[in-house]
């Protein structure tokens, strides 16, 4: 068994208004890694880099153990894909869909494919035409969670879910990687969902991966610090941060680098710590975002 | 097995303290006693819909802790250890003691004031039980 199932290394790919650069990115067997990043950023092109839709300048992919793109036929058998454009036939009733999925690849579980049409709260009688974006979205879902492939590689997997179906799609996706030999790699906007059901984050902004950790460790590195200064601000020189605003007296520090180090450092300037916070992915997300923004414009 | 663990999404505190605190009240109310199996990391990673390191986090603090214990193949069970339940009501009592000791510094109340207060607290939790 590889130890791998996704890596890139070094994966370059240049378009006139937009680059991937440098991207690097592993995803072991038997874990969930969220994908985030802003519209634009990189997410989508890199996953279809993966799935060999789109040629990369420069760099090594492989997937389950195959290059990409050479051996990508080989490896998709065993990867269920799912993206905001793949298209099921209109005409065609989603049973169809399943009898033919069912044909074409192997692994089929008709058993957990009918629960999932309960769950997913579809009908497998009715035609695609008829459906909302969201029971589409839930459609295509099925048609890959349903072949049990040893990857999932979702692109922005719960966009325009309600909240119940959004529940019962995060729920298959940890249910998928319970055997240890599956893994799921998913791209999303929702760091809320990221943040429940991810092992592993990987974060892309302007077509590069800023950061990659594991979820835990990545959100303990996180804190924003309150501290009260001696002197009025500007007086004082605080440690370098992520962001440091300052008004008054009142300073707040944000730190993707906690520690107690950090801690006697900002004590030492004469500040007194108020709180050390925990942020939500969803801070982290627009603080680092913000801070890049500020450092191009500056 | 379904463990019954509830989290919530409001409540500020990350998610695997909240599966460590779960697993806490579960022992000090004596429903999971010594050799009481724990769901295993994955199941509980996909009952409750969150990451498998989120519960591996909880797991790995809970052994640290001597609450439980793992051994390689058959899961994690409660620690058979007579002191446990006390340890962990011990583990509530030390911060609210913290807490109660600052107010009263700020307050400037002497110990006998904090006595009576306490000994009259103890009377009406006595009655309520």
């Amino acid at each position: 068994m590889t130890h791998l199932a996704v890596h890139l290394q070094g994966v370059h790919k240049r378009y006139p208004h937009f680059a991937l650069e440098d991207v690097s990115l592993e995803v072991p067997t038997g874990t969930i890694l969220g994908f985030i990043g802003a519209n634009g950023a990189g997410k989508s092109t890199t996953l279809r880099i993966l799935m060999g839709l789109v040629s990369h300048d420069r760099g090594h992919v492989e997937m389950l153990g195959h290059p990409i793109p050479d051996g990508a036929i080989a490896a998709k058998t065993q990867v269920g894909f799912v993206s905001e454009d793949m298209k099921l036939f209109p005409g065609a009733t989603l049973d169809w869909h399943m009898r033919f999925v069912a044909k074409v690849f192997g692994g089929w579980d008709a058993g957990y494919a009918a629960e999932l049409v309960r769950r997913f709260d579809l009908r497998a009688d009715q035609k695609i035409k008829g459906l909302s974006h969201g029971q589409r979205v839930k459609a295509a879902l099925l048609l890959a969670l349903a072949r049990r492939p040893r990857l999932l590689i979702l692109d922005e997997p719960t966009t325009g879910l309600d909240p119940v179906a959004r529940h019962e799609v995060l729920g298959a996706l940890t249910a998928a990687v319970q055997d240890e030999e599956r893994t799921v790699l998913f791209s999303s906007q929702n760091t809320l969902d990221v943040e429940q059901i991810a092992d592993r984050i990987a974060f892309i902004d302007r077509g590069r991966i800023v950061d990659a950790d594991d979820k835990e460790r990545y959100l303990e590195r996180w804190r924003r610090l309150r501290l009260t200064l001696p002197d009025a601000a500007g007086q004082t020189t605080l440690p370098s941060a992520v962001a440091v605003t300052a008004t008054g007296r009142i300073a707040t520090l944000v730190t993707d680098r906690h520690s107690d180090e950090l801690l006697a450092a900002c004590r030492a300037t004469g500040a007194t710590v108020q709180s050390v916070d925990r942020m939500t992915l969803e801070e982290i997300f627009v603080a680092s975002v913000m801070a890049r923004r500020e450092e191009v414009a500056a | 097995m379904h463990s019954g663990f509830v989290l919530a999404k409001a409540d500020p505190r990350p998610i695997y303290l909240q599966i460590i605190e779960q697993v806490h009240q579960r022992i000090a109310l004596g429903d999971w006693t010594a050799g009481h199996p724990l769901p295993s990391i994955r199941e509980l990673s996909a009952e409750l819909r969150v990451s498998v390191i989120t519960v591996k986090r909880a797991y790995f603090e809970l052994e640290r802790d001597g609450v439980i214990t793992t051994r390689q193949g058959k899961g994690s069970e409660v620690v058979d250890a007579p002191d446990l339940v006390t340890r962990l009501l011990d583990s509530q009592l030390t911060p609210a003691i913290e807490t109660l000791a600052h107010l009263a510094v700020q307050m400037d109340l002497t110990i006998d004031t904090l006595h009576d207060r306490l000994a009259e607290a103890i009377r009406r939790a006595k009655e309520q039980e």
